[in-house]
């Protein structure tokens, strides 16, 4: 595994071996006096993040630290970014400073790729490396746009996977603004290469023409939905990206697709309430849904740390690829 | 994704010579959980900790006979040393095998790490690492099945089932019932294990 | 100018010698004497096709010469077999006057190749709300025959009907670039599975089709005549087709890069694939190749658009839109339409050539090769492949989609007025 940039680039079987691993991480670190895996010791990982994001940004620091990975953290604000740098110059100056591992987030779908894209190119050009010349930076999707965000994916299936037993057969919703949702899109696509039905739904207006072609049902009726989930995915129905008139207001898209007491009642004992966080209470999840039995939300973020352990395991720990 | 420790000789090399039969390796067992209950006087404070695959295998199969013989058994567990490796990076990034510290820890616990063959003693030192994270036993020791020489570092077991001097082109395949179908120990050509 | 063609195959048909004198075709037979003074081309059985003439050029000067200059983008014209180039006022400043159009002309004087006619804005700027002085430019000496804010839609249904009805009485021609803004808002992608996957915001294709309707209503209306730039949706196509079927005087143009290329290439994010309008998919490159062969669609623009490469080497939302094609034009056409067997090489001829003239009554280009017309060929070996390679083409930027691709047909010579402006991949000064 050279980057990690879309979920795409895990095979069932390579999916399943991360959750593994990260399975393994977990047990390893458990009741320890050291909390500290000796893995990485050496290795450079650089967080770049041209978003705000506290969660994703701290997970990816705590699984590099945990690993002995000396972690360094780039936000735009503040750096030479937001002087006019470009994303290039700027990854191609972290990778001469020696970063084994580029973790980006960015507004521009495709960023991840293209720095991956430059990455391989400069070093075919002999350029100076991480380990010297011709070696190649790893690069990490932390969230590219509204395309892609694999390790949330991932997390959120190690998740399933324990709650639930495993991911195969099972009936997944993912409910909200699809059409603006990275987070949707990982999740689609790995679902369904683990083998789970997935369910979209959301107002016409939040999903994107083409959707009919993904490899998962589409509804409009949540209420008919609920009852035969074993896991459902609340999106933040994210106001930031949107350009206007998706739907009316706050309060009729609660009423349409908010996950209230009443409609998290309609589903199964065993089944289990997801979201990527962060959450407006009262919009599309009620607060007592959040706190619930049901909810796995923080069971999620513990997860998020061990599988980004693994990701960065499976990236840097083998020899270079 | 995890590495093939019998490597893929067994169809191309000439065939393998069975060092012991399945009695002897039972029998092996015994002595070694005889020579445990001896060395450790009785200890309460005893633990196995088996190094994956088949060292946990050995590790449980010697609690059991420990307790057969001395009345009680004692805790059992496993340290997968795959992360304390010093040769990571030649190769893929392998796949992580259990890691079990049995309730009670192994802090001023007497532990013995248990293997099926010993080699150059990387193996060895890279587990005495996991285990030090773990906690801080108040002694280890090391019993392995098969000792094979070439030692690249100053470890040595306490309890050794067979002494084997084998050559670098050789190698040793342990066979236990649980994993592989059957008990045995032969020598091949191939990978060195 | 004075000069011999032997052996060159008009519009691919039986071989014969060309006497030109003065810059006209003297005479045409077999085994025809070089006349004084004049250079030879032995054409040994190639295509003889009249000069191509590109309605839809963006040679950047003034204002963007990072990526290109009349000089540079004339060169690319003439490798290319134009002969007549036409191009876009979206520089900087705009060319909404007649100062600004003058200096595009004077300076395509300069450069010495080929004819270059500078494009005037509809309006002030781009802006889309102030009419430019239409008139001052088209009596100018640059005799601006075609008005276009390409880059921008005309939006405002009510300056676009002035500027058509005001354009009837200078007999010139208004050329809409047919995209709804308020419905491309952001857009990144043709809207469709793939944008849908890489998580590319949506680029509809009724942002085109609905301003191709209102403008051919308008047009209508007013009795002036509409041309459509770069067509790219099925759907227009069918607006067309009514609407000429209606007798709306309306003609079209598609770019290379239309008849051939997918949204099926964005998936590495490469922004050399960004274009406005954006790539589609492989039913709406088949519509277009049969529009163009059945003339709905009348002619092929390249819609050339050199950017330097610090435009394009970035992530996609920040690239800017555009590709090459000038030098491309010919070997696209021949691959996507020719050798399926679409369009023959009168055809080419008339596509390239003969009807972009005529939409904007150029005299001299786009003539029948015939005594007495001006000797303005592209000569053609359709045989030979060539690589592309975008840092030898002659633009300054080297954006083209089609780098490292084995294309058909080369341009072994191009002639205008009789004087030989390129010849064997390189430009004659």
């Amino acid at each position: 595994m050279k980057h990690l940039l879309s979920v795409t680039d895990l095979d069932a079987a390579a999916a399943t071996g991360l959750l593994d691993t990260s399975d393994r991480l977990r047990q390893a670190l458990l009741g320890r006096e050291v909390r500290k895996l000796p893995t990485l010791r050496g290795r450079t990982v650089v967080t770049m993040f041209y978003e705000d994001s506290t969660r994703t940004r701290v997970s990816f620091e705590v699984a590099g630290k945990w690993m002995s990975a000396d972690t360094v953290n780039v936000s735009a604000k503040g750096s030479s970014v937001s002087k006019g740098e470009s994303l290039r110059d700027t990854a191609a100056t972290l990778a001469a400073m020696g970063a084994d591992c580029v973790i980006i987030r960015h507004p521009a779908s495709g960023a991840a790729h293209r720095l991956a894209h430059w990455a391989e190119r400069d070093a075919a050009a002999g350029a100076v490396g991480p380990t010297g010349e011709g070696t190649t930076t790893a690069v990490v999707n932390a969230g590219d746009g509204t395309h892609e965000h694999p390790t949330q994916a991932l997390l959120d299936a190690a998740t399933l996977r324990d709650r639930l037993g495993g991911i195969a057969g099972r009936r997944v919703g993912i409910v909200g603004d699809v059409l603006h949702s990275r987070v949707a899109r990982s999740n689609v696509l790995l679902l369904a290469t683990l083998g789970a039905e997935v369910v979209l739904v959301a107002p016409p207006t939040l999903l994107p023409v083409g959707v009919d072609q993904w490899p998962c049902r589409v509804s409009s009726e949540l209420d008919a939905e609920l009852p035969s989930l074993d896991a459902v995915m609340m999106l933040r129905v994210q106001a930031e990206r949107m350009h206007g008139s998706f739907f009316p207001s706050a309060r009729e898209y609660a009423i349409g697709y908010g996950l209230s007491e009443e409609r998290a009642a309609l589903l199964r004992d065993h089944a289990v309430v997801l979201h990527p966080g962060p959450m407006v209470r009262g919009m599309e999840i009620a607060p007592a849904v959040a706190d619930s039995a049901a909810s796995v939300i923080l069971a999620q973020v513990r997860n998020g740390v061990h599988v980004r352990m693994a990701v960065l395991y499976h990236l840097l720990a083998g020899a270079p690829q | 994704m995890a590495e093939n420790r019998r490597g893929d000789s067994a169809g191309a090399s000439p065939p393998a010579r069975e060092l012991l039969t399945a009695a002897d390796v039972t029998r092996t067992i015994a002595r070694i959980a005889h020579q445990i209950i001896e060395k450790t006087a009785g200890a309460e404070d005893l633990v196995l900790i088996g190094i994956p695959t088949r060292g946990t295998v050995l590790a449980r199969r010697l609690a059991t006979a420990i307790g057969e013989f001395a009345g009680t058994a004692p805790a059992v567990g496993s340290v997968d040393p795959t992360l304390y490796r010093d040769d990571l990076r030649r190769r893929p990034a392998r796949a992580l095998e259990d890691t079990a510290v049995p309730e009670g820890g192994v802090d001023d616990k007497l532990v013995v790490l248990v293997d099926d063959v010993l080699m150059s003693g990387r193996t060895v030192r890279a587990a005495l690492d996991a285990l030090g994270d773990h906690g801080r036993p108040s002694a280890v020791q090391l019993a392995v099945l098969v000792d094979r020489g070439h030692r690249e570092l100053p470890i040595r077991a306490d309890y050794v089932g067979k002494n084997v001097p084998t050559s670098r082109g050789e190698q040793i395949l342990v066979l236990l019932r649980e994993i592989d179908g059957r008990d045995g120990v032969q020598l091949g050509r191939g990978n060195a294990s | 100018m004075n000069l011999l063609i032997r052996g060159a195959r008009p519009y691919d048909e039986d071989p014969i010698d060309i006497v030109v004198r003065d810059g006209v075709v003297a005479e045409i037979g077999s085994g025809l004497e070089t006349p004084e003074g004049a250079e030879t081309i032995d054409a040994d059985g190639r295509v003889l096709l009249p000069g191509f003439v590109d309605l839809h050029t963006h040679l950047r000067e003034p204002g963007g010469e990072e990526s290109e200059t009349i000089a540079t983008g004339s060169a690319a014209a003439a490798l290319g077999g134009f002969t007549a180039i036409f191009a876009m006022p979206n520089t900087d400043p705009v060319a909404d006057t007649e100062v600004v159009v003058e200096h595009v002309r004077r300076r395509g004087e300069q450069a010495g190749l080929v004819d270059v006619h500078p494009v005037g804005a509809v309006t002030v700027g781009l802006e889309g709300t102030k009419l430019a002085e239409l008139g001052s430019m088209a009596r100018s000496p640059a005799q601006v025959r075609m008005f276009s804010d390409d880059g921008r839609c005309v939006h405002d249904p009510l300056i676009m009907r002035r500027a058509l009805e005001y354009a009837t009485a200078l007999h010139v021609v208004i050329a809409q670039h047919a995209e709804d803004p308020r419905l491309t808002a952001g857009a990144q992608a043709h809207e469709g599975v793939v944008a849908s996957r890489l998580g590319l915001a949506g680029w509809p294709a009724t942002a085109e089709e609905t301003i191709v309707a209102r403008d051919c209503a308008l047009a209508r209306e007013a009795g002036a005549r509409l041309h459509v730039c770069h067509v790219s949706s099925a759907r227009t196509v069918e607006v067309l087709r009514a609407a000429k079927a209606a007798g709306v005087r309306v003609s079209a143009e598609v770019t290379p890069h239309h008849l051939l290329l997918t949204d099926g290439r964005l998936t590495s994010y490469d922004p050399v694939n960004k274009v406005n309008p954006p790539l589609r998919t492989a039913a709406d490159t088949q519509a277009m190749r049969e529009a163009l062969a059945e003339g709905v669609i009348d002619i092929v623009a390249t819609d050339h658009a050199p950017h330097a490469a610090q435009y394009k080497d970035t992530e996609w939302a920040a690239a800017r839109h555009g590709m090459l094609g000038l030098q491309t034009a010919l070997s696209v056409l021949v691959h996507t339409m020719v050798e399926p067997g679409l369009l023959d090489w009168h055809g080419v001829a008339r596509v390239l050539s003969e009807r972009p003239a005529e939409i904007v009554g150029l005299p001299d280009q786009g003539r029948p090769i015939a005594v007495g017309e001006p000797a303005t060929f592209a000569l053609v070996d359709p045989e030979e492949v060539w690589t592309v390679r975008g840092t030898k083409l002659a633009s300054r930027a080297a954006n083209t989609p089609y780098e490292g691709m084995r294309l058909p047909a080369t341009v072994v010579a191009t002639v205008l007025r009789g004087r030989i402006i390129a010849r064997d991949g390189q430009v004659v000064a």
